[in-house]
């Protein structure tokens, strides 16, 4: 036998010990069974949600922005196709990694990118990056999509402004949103990488233009790339806008500026209608709804010519002689004056110890209320000023809009100053000297106005003394219901003048283009009222005009209406540091108005054209 | 002689069960295998198609297992490890890397595993020893097959094969417990300590703060998760998890589908079965395992010598203790090493020398009966 006893009870010592075996195998497997059950049954609508997490994402889509037009149906601002980038952070594992293979491959500045994933917000949306990617970044960006898990490449529309430089300051411009701007309710529906506007219209009726954004919830592989569309809800572009602005007063207008700086603002003053709103220098919107550098946005800032500066809603000048239209009609009405009493002008008025001169040496002799306005005289005015006193100049200075937003809808529009010994007081702290009256009186001194308020000034006085809201949309065309939406004119206030003396003062003005100082507006074509203005910006000038170097050479002021006995515009002219009214803003004005009629023959008036069912049609398809 | 004879009949009620129960393994794996990979390009055979080879090869070392007297296949023991032993030096040097690890040695299209063979090696070489050597002392019952295992456990550590490192000492621990131990009582609390190691150190491992985790994990295993920060773990939990009870059916599983799960039809391919099957499916794959290796033990305390008593038990060991720590390691129980689930991951290597195993258990308990004459 080969096997012993021992040997058999060694095996059987050895097969009895394999209890244990069944025993702890048992006892392991329920373990294990014990450890899924957990895992699948109690915990598994937890590890559920976390695999639907590992698997879908979601992808913004970003919507359209509405469309601009201009009061005909000419487009200014439409959207084009453009690349641009996005990082879904739950994908990137090394992010630093990340950004360096970035900026190898398209250049991208790695700062901007690290700033840009640590904006606030929902961790499952994706972060934009780059827009405006080039076809060359998109396609060196795809080929290295395997290497690249988290980044993608989408379509979007980008905003594109077909003029330019052209209307800049009403259209304004786009950026994305700032993370100040995400932390204020009115963004709060907006997440980084949204475009909003930055400035003008855009800015201002953002909330129509800006559309909806949609959501696609895609799933991705576990490198973050698209498999399939889980579910998409689809953005809703924004509402268009149809604006005041005539396309080719508008061009007039800033044409006629050229490289010069000034505004010039002009009005449909029976509804408020700005009809044009030039403003040079200007920028192009194109530039700025890029994303700039650092630099580049320093440069345009820093700009001696101030391109971002709107001057007219934004610039502040002293009115000069323009503001002696309020004037005459705060001395008619005050009773300072009746239309009838003169005022011997000799070319200087003595107050206390000081003379104040007249823009004529020689003097203008006995004037009354017309002549004075006719031929500018300043003495007449001191002599006014001085007998009404600060306070009723400032409370007329303020029914007519001066001191007064207008209420464009422009952000951040200025009001300039109408000084009184209230504001004196409160302001500078020092009470009102009597001489400051005289100075005030021909618009100088600390009086100030911006060109919009002087176009909405003159128009007032046109207008038979009601002011309309200057407003630069007249239409909003609803995307989603796809009516068109007209806003009504906005009458804002009546004056308390007399029509009497709103009409002596329009003939006044129509006398200053036929026999004044604004000679060079008068047309063939239409009859223009209006008013030069040179407001001094330098102290003391001595020598002839040309020898002034030209900062501290006058501003050109002209504001004008026509025709002169059914008025349709208003316009306001500054032209800064070109010198006398009468012959640097005056011809200007001129120009503007005889487009304005030429254009209106045309199209058979321009303040009254209605969009035609067509142009709507037309704007409903993208 | 007549007690080696063969037994001639054909097969038994047993047989076919055992039969089938490894049919039914496999048959999961291959379709865990099929689910994850059905859409995978590459050239070659796909890998589901490969895994069949593996299987029509591991049924061929099966049968050469099973004819063999076992006997016979003992004596050849130290040859055949002296043999793996060379090979584990040729792999150091020779072999392919992949993940870092050197454990390949190519043949052709195909990779050799050598570590996996090593394990049946081994497992032939324990029973051979116990059941000759006179087994006094703890010179003999201990030191002794220690110095045997340890040069293979050496070269295996060295590639580095953390989990087949960690099978080699459980046959050994596993086969040193059942002869090498007078006593029960230690053998019974060594054992069971063994056995709920996984759960004592899931508490200590649990109490260790990530950073030291991977530091730990970077010494013993440095390349075993190169995405790391427990990214393989915590994916292959949801994906278990995600399974919850029915499971999200075949191909369903959009873990491993969309490749969040790594490795989907190797190591983690109980994930893969987890999540498209859920516990009702896991529960049954479990009673399969369970129910191979109850027939396994059957054989052991019915095997008519030690030798086939010692090799049934070394079989057993190594399958419990890959199942078990296998599971372990994808439910988040066990730090992550690579030990492959038996019969269901893919890997030739691995399947063959599990079906060899199994072939040579069955052939332990085909011959017991030529004992009666």
């Amino acid at each position: 036998m080969s096997t012993s006893r021992l040997y058999d009870s060694e095996l059987g010592e050895l097969q009895r010990r394999l209890v244990v075996l069944r025993v702890g195998l048992l006892l392991v497997v329920a373990l294990l069974a014990l450890r899924l059950w957990h895992l699948q049954i109690r915990e598994g609508p937890y590890y559920r949600d976390l695999s639907e997490n590992n698997r879908t994402r979601s992808v913004i889509l970003e919507p359209a922005r509405g469309l601009i037009y201009d009061r005909n149906g000419v487009l200014l601002a439409n959207n084009v196709p453009s690349f641009s980038l996005y990082v879904s952070l739950e994908d990137v594992k090394d992010r630093e990694a990340l950004i360096e293979q970035l900026s190898e491959l398209i250049g991208i500045d790695a700062e901007l990118v690290r700033k840009k994933l640590a904006v606030r917000g929902a961790k499952q949306l994706p972060r934009k990056i780059k827009d405006r990617l080039t076809l060359k970044e998109a396609t060196l960006i795809e080929s290295h999509r395997l290497d690249l898990p988290g980044v993608m490449v989408q379509v979007e529309s980008r905003r594109n402004y077909l003029g330019g430089v052209a209307a800049s300051h009403v259209l304004g411009y786009v950026g994305e949103v700032s993370a100040e701007q995400l932390d204020k309710p009115e963004f709060a529906e907006l997440h980084q990488g949204s475009i909003v506007g930055q400035y003008g219209v855009e800015k201002f009726f953002d909330q129509n233009v800006r559309g909806m954004a949609g959501q696609k919830s895609i799933e991705v592989d576990a490198l973050g790339h698209e498999k399939r569309t889980v579910q998409v809800e689809q953005p809703h572009a924004g509402d268009d806008l149809y604006l005041t602005i005539d396309a080719r007063l508008q061009k007039v207008a800033e044409d006629l500026l050229g490289q010069e700086s000034g505004a010039i603002v002009a009005l449909d003053p029976t509804k408020g209608d700005i009809l044009a709103m030039a403003s040079r220098p200007a920028f192009d919107p194109n530039v700025l709804s890029r994303e700039l550098t650092p630099k580049q946005w320093v440069e345009i800032v820093q700009d001696e010519g101030r391109p971002l500066n709107n001057r007219a809603s934004q610039g502040q000048y002293p009115p000069g002689s323009t503001f002696k239209v309020m004037m005459a009609a705060a001395a008619l009405e005050s009773k300072t004056v009746t239309p009838a009493s003169t005022v011997f002008c000799n070319g200087g008025y003595q107050f206390g110890r000081r003379v104040y001169h007249d823009w004529k040496a020689t003097g203008h002799g006995s004037v009354d209320l017309r002549k004075a306005l006719i031929h500018s005289c300043d003495v007449y005015f001191y002599t006014v000023g001085q007998r009404m006193g600060i306070d009723t100049m400032a409370s007329f200075a303020h029914q007519f809009g001066l001191g007064e937003e207008t209420g464009v809808e422009l952000p951040s529009e200025r009001i300039g100053i109408v000084p009184s010994t209230e504001w004196k007081q409160r302001v500078k702290r020092e009470p009102w000297l009597p001489g400051e009256t005289i100075s005030a009186a021909i618009g100088q001194g600390y009086v100030t106005v911006t060109p919009l308020q002087m176009a909405s000034l003159i128009g007032t006085v046109a207008n038979d003394g009601v002011t309309y809201r200057p407003r630069l949309v007249r239409a909003i065309m609803d995307r989603t219901t796809g009516q068109l939406q007209e806003l009504a004119p906005v009458p804002k206030t009546k004056l308390n003048v007399k029509p009497e003396t709103l009409k002596l003062i329009r003939e006044a003005l129509a006398g200053v283009v036929t026999e004044g100082t604004g000679g060079r507006a008068k047309s063939s074509i239409v009859t223009i009222g209006g008013k030069t203005g040179t407001a001094q910006t330098a102290a003391l000038r001595t020598g002839p005009e040309k020898d002034i170097p030209k900062k501290f050479r006058d501003h050109a002021w002209f504001v004008a209406f026509a025709p002169v006995d059914n008025p349709k515009i208003a316009v306001a002219v500054l032209a800064e540091h070109m010198g006398h009214g009468g012959s640097a803003a005056a011809p200007l004005a001129k120009e503007v108005i005889e487009t304005f009629v030429k254009v209106s023959a045309k199209s058979g008036g321009t303040a009254d054209v209605s969009l035609t069912q067509s142009q709507a049609a037309h704007a409903g398809v993208r | 002689m007549i007690d080696r004879m063969m037994d001639r009949r054909g097969l038994d009620n047993f047989d076919l069960r055992f039969l089938g129960l490894i049919g039914a393994i496999l048959g999961l794996g291959v379709l865990s295998i099929y689910s994850v990979t059905h859409d995978q390009g590459g050239p070659g055979l796909p890998f589901f198609a490969k895994q069949m080879v593996w299987i029509l090869l591991g049924a061929v070392a099966f049968l050469v297992m099973l004819i063999w007297d076992y006997h016979r296949i003992a004596r050849l023991a130290y040859p055949a490890y002296a043999i793996i032993l060379i090979l584990l030096a040729v792999v150091l040097f020779e072999g392919k890397t992949s993940r870092g690890a050197q454990r390949w040695i190519p043949i052709g299209p195909f990779a050799f595993q050598p570590s996996e063979f090593a394990k049946l090696v081994l497992i032939l070489v324990m029973a051979h020893y116990y059941s000759k050597a006179p087994r006094v002392g703890w010179l003999q019952r201990v030191v002794i097959p220690g110095a045997l295992m340890l040069p293979g456990l050496l070269l295996i550590l060295k590639q580095p094969d953390l989990g087949s490192g960690l099978s080699f000492m459980a046959v050994y621990a596993a086969m040193l417990l059942m002869v090498g131990m007078r006593s029960q009582a230690l053998g019974v609390i060594l054992l069971f300590s063994l056995m709920l190691f996984p759960f004592a150190w899931e508490v200590m491992w649990g109490s260790l703060h990530d950073y030291q985790r991977q530091r730990i994990m970077a010494f013993v295993d440095p390349n075993y998760d190169p995405g790391g920060k427990g990214y393989h773990a915590l994916q292959s939990r949801i994906a278990i998890g995600a399974g919850e009870l029915t499971g999200k059916g075949l191909y369903g599983g959009t873990q491993s589908q969309l490749k969040f799960l790594p490795e989907g039809h190797t190591d983690f391919v109980f994930s893969v079965f987890a999540e498209e099957w859920g516990f009702l499916g896991v529960l049954v794959l479990l009673l399969l395992f369970v129910a191979l290796i109850w027939l396994s033990l059957e054989i052991a305390t019915r095997a008519k010598d030690e030798l086939g008593a010692l090799l049934a038990v070394g079989v057993i060991s190594m399958l419990c203790f890959c199942v078990v720590v296998n599971i372990g390691m994808t439910a988040g129980m066990f730090p992550i090493v690579g030990i492959p689930l038996p019969l269901m991951s893919y890997g030739g290597s691995a399947t063959i020398m599990t079906m060899a195993s199994l072939g040579l258990l069955l052939n332990v308990k085909r011959r017991r009966l030529s004992l009666f004459y």
